[in-house]
């Protein structure tokens, strides 16, 4: 299987959401513990919504869904997203 | 870090086209002005939004090929190099349709993973690219960087292409690695080498990455770029060649070799 992407593509929609990049930021999957930077994930975008899975064990890290006037976020592969914050 | 990503929120802004040049029989360089550009990173994208007047729209990433403010500062122009695909719903309008003084629905500077900033705190470490196809884009605005900014860094680029009718920027490859200030490009053709090159065809190898890298013990940044199916081949390889996984940084198109 390769049709997916890089999470690199998810920073425009991300960035849509958050104050700074996140595909930079460091994730650890729930289900086996390994990390990552959310841009070295496996994106599926042709699902409604765009899906990040993890390059390790396949589970589902990440789904965001796009509408008009809102985002519909949901992380529930990730149990710790570490940003770095610049100047702190 | 990308200083131009923490600027806040993104939103969608409307450029306009500035100049359009073709760079080869199927992939066009698009120069938007951008009023307002913050500037970015070598190795950054943006999302570009078609727009249909029944209201049906579609999205996709563009990497950005020119080096941050084309070398001056306060420019808000940026080139996008477009590759065609044939069965593409953005990419005919794209390099077919749109003329100069068109308007361009674009957000941006996107990414902060994969990017080279001479700036950075490994700015030093040799630099092996590899790209397929049009994965060269994003990799040419870090040679352009490098070269904008005065960095003597040592890059290397292995550059996969099916025949030399599909390379984007060879003159400029050339003119910049006679330049001999430590750009080194190594082209790999996949179906038809140049006549009379007496090079064979094949696809990249443990033996030409060896060849045309850099050993492990330099440490090297790496940046691969190009179709699903060979950025995981060429990670593979300089994997298994010793190189440090972490120090690996790929960008892949998907299965098409290019966003539609």
């Amino acid at each position: 299987m390769s049709d997916y992407m890089d999470g690199n593509m998810l920073g425009g929609a991300l960035a849509e959401l958050f104050s700074m990049d996140v595909t930079s930021a460091t994730v650890t999957c729930v289900s086996c513990g390994a990390s990552w930077a959310i841009a070295q994930t496996r994106v599926y975008p042709h699902a409604p919504g765009m899906v990040a899975r993890c390059p390790a064990c396949d589970a589902v890290l990440l789904r965001l869904v796009r509408g008009p006037d809102r985002a519909w976020l949901d992380l529930r592969g990730i149990n710790c997203l570490q940003l770095a914050v610049p100047g702190s | 870090m990308a200083r131009a990503a923490v600027l806040g929120r993104l939103t969608w802004q409307v450029g306009t086209v500035a100049a359009l040049r073709d760079e080869s029989a199927t992939a066009r360089t698009i120069t938007v002005d951008v009023p307002g550009w913050p500037g970015h990173l070598a190795g950054q994208h943006v999302d570009v939004r078609l727009t249909a007047p029944d209201g049906y729209s579609a999205e996709r990433s563009y990497s950005i090929a020119s080096a941050p403010q084309n070398g001056q500062a306060g420019s808000q122009k940026l080139d996008l190099t477009v590759q065609r695909l044939a069965d593409g719903e953005v990419s005919p309008y794209l390099t077919q349709t749109l003329e100069v003084g068109y308007p361009l629905e674009l957000r941006g500077p996107i990414g902060g993973w994969f990017v080279w900033d001479p700036a950075g705190p490994r700015a030093a470490a040799p630099v092996l690219l590899v790209a397929g196809g049009s994965g060269v884009v994003p990799l040419m605005a870090m040679i352009r960087e490098r070269a904008a900014a005065g960095s003597r860094t040592p890059f290397r680029l292995i550059y996969s292409v099916r025949d030399p009718g599909a390379v984007l920027y060879g003159d400029e490859l050339a003119q910049r690695e006679q330049a001999g200030d430590g750009l080194e490009v190594r082209y790999v053709y996949t179906r038809t080498a140049p006549p009379g090159s007496g090079q064979p065809t094949g696809r990249i190898s443990a033996a030409l990455i060896a060849a045309a890298g850099w050993p492990p013990e330099s440490s090297p940044a790496m940046f691969a770029c190009g179709p699903t199916g060979f950025v995981e081949a060429a990670a593979d390889l300089l994997v298994r060649g010793g190189q440090n996984p972490g120090a690996i940084k790929t960008e892949r198109f998907g299965p098409s070799g290019g966003q539609s």
